[in-house]
């Protein structure tokens, strides 16, 4: 029996995508543009040096909504390892929703809202492919008087770059001085919408939410200011990859716990030693005696890029991990990638070798991010 | 001389024996930016359908196929410094490797200039 072809969706963008010449892939389930016409090096430089806008309305936006802080933190507490009762208001996390094998079901930012009025929410913004699975997940674990949310009439879109603080000063008023990793409401040019400084790429930058029927205007301002240009997804890809941070799916899943990628920083120092969270018996545990593995970079010597899957071999010629993203950065002129390989090879110089075509391709473990992470202090 | 074309995007440019093999300007277009070549060894023997280079964009690995069989007399080393050549001159100065042919009956399998257009605006 056949089966039905997938309907693809379409972000309140896509028009606009289109227009501006867009190439569209199918993405999570989604109609997204991979690259404009200029191409993805040339998007890479540009978000690196002036400032890109990405459409990031395919992610999952939702709220938490219980009677006050302590309550819906206590309930989301129990379903990630990161600290949010300890969230001042106005502030972002970053964490991971966990299952009982201490994998991760998806990583998300959480933020707690800086009006009082918002009191006992908590927004979320989840990856697009793992949307339907976390809210399933999320409905069936939180308790009696804590509710999911979902958002589903809003737009999401990042503004990345150096001059991205610039670019939106001119629009919204008080982003300017926002701390890196903190939320505020705002307006754009009149319009309400909802501002986070953070984003996916190692650049200063805000992630904007803002109504569907708002936000086409709101980028086609930003569009005709001479340092903004349209990013697609391929520049987003080998950003994030030389800024060190995980793909789901990719860098971290079901199988992988956030102490084997690396994610310890993201764990509450609390919450390390109370526990209390969905895997925490195999968290708790890989973080006191170290994991099996570990997520690292991993610079290829030559000039060929070593793609997902690679096989990573030591010296002697014994398999030691697994590439899990892996291509060519642009700002580091030169093949970039990370993966996972057995904790005794994680040490940043250590010589390891990647079979690319068959063929062993000498490479070395180092330390990540490959590109300085630009963030407002 | 005579140029002739593969379904897989492939030139072939023939002069006497001697067979120059590059990827078609639609090809790097949907490509996007490359990154890397990896070029025969000289002296390999390539058979038709088989593995002959990889060219790399920044998003993936492609194989590249030899579209003839014979061996490979040359390759084009300026593609090893400067891989973003194939975007820039794909059917000219971006030429892969010169292959030494060693059934020109093969070359009746080939399009030619009017039939590969037609091929690719069919895609």
């Amino acid at each position: 029996m056949a089966t039905a072809p997938e309907t693809l969706l379409r972000t309140p963008l896509y028009d606009l995508h289109v227009k501006l010449g867009a190439r569209i892939v199918p993405f999570a389930g989604f109609e997204m543009p991979v690259q404009y016409p200029t191409g993805i090096l040339t998007e890479h430089n540009w978000t690196r040096s002036s400032a890109g806008l990405f459409d990031v309305s395919h992610m999952g936006q939702a709220l938490l909504v219980g009677p006050d802080h302590a309550t819906t933190a206590r309930a989301i507490e129990k379903l990630v390892p990161g600290d949010v009762a300890g969230l001042a208001p106005g502030r972002i996390r970053y964490t991971q929703i966990t299952n009982p094998e201490g994998g991760i079901i998806d990583d998300l930012m959480i933020t707690r809202p800086a009006a009082p009025g918002d009191d006992g929410k908590l927004g979320i913004v989840v990856n697009a492919s793992r949307k339907h699975v976390d809210y399933a997940w999320l409905s069936g674990h939180l308790p009696k008087g804590v509710t999911l949310e979902p958002i589903e009439d809003r737009a999401l879109v990042a503004l990345q770059g150096p001059k991205a603080a610039q670019v939106l000063a001119r629009y919204c008023t008080k982003v300017a001085d926002m701390a890196f990793m903190s939320a505020a409401q705002a307006e754009f040019d009149g319009v309400a919408c909802a501002v986070a400084r953070s984003g996916y790429t190692g650049e200063d930058g805000y992630e904007i939410s803002v109504a569907a029927d708002k936000v086409e205007a709101m980028v086609e301002t930003l569009l005709a200011d001479p340092e903004v240009k349209p990013i697609g997804l391929g520049a987003r890809d080998s950003l994030r990859l030389e800024a060190g941070l995980c793909l789901y799916g990719h860098d971290i899943d079901e199988e992988t716990s956030p102490v084997e990628a690396d994610l310890v920083w993201s764990i509450g120092k609390k919450r390390r030693s109370e526990g209390g969270f969905t895997g925490a018996e195999r968290i708790t545990r890989e973080i006191a005696e170290g994991p099996k593995r570990k997520r690292v970079g991993i610079r290829p010597e030559g000039r060929a890029p070593a793609r997902e899957n690679t096989v990573v071999i030591n010296e002697e010629g014994r398999a030691i991990g697994l590439v899990t993203s892996g291509g060519f950065g642009p700002t580091v002129n030169g093949p970039v990638a990370m993966g996972y390989v057995e904790t005794a090879y994680a040490a940043p110089g250590t010589k390891i070798n990647l079979v690319v075509r068959d063929k062993p391709m000498p490479a070395q473990v180092v330390a990540l991010p490959f590109t300085p992470h630009n963030y407002k202090r | 001389m005579s140029k002739h074309y593969t379904k897989e995007h492939e030139w072939i440019s023939i002069a006497g024996d001697i067979a120059t093999i590059g990827i078609t300007n639609h090809a790097q277009e949907q490509l996007g930016d490359v990154v890397f070549v990896e070029l025969p060894a000289i002296g390999k023997a390539v058979t038709k359908g088989g593995d002959a280079a990889v060219v790399e964009s920044v998003k993936a690995a492609s194989e590249v196929y030899a579209p003839v069989s014979g061996e490979v007399v040359e390759v084009n080393k300026d593609l090893e410094g400067d891989p973003a050549l194939v975007n820039r001159e794909a059917e000219g100065a971006a030429w892969f490797m010169k292959v030494k042919l060693k059934d020109k009956a093969e070359l009746a399998d080939l399009m030619d200039k009017a039939a590969y257009d037609k091929f690719v605006a069919a895609q």
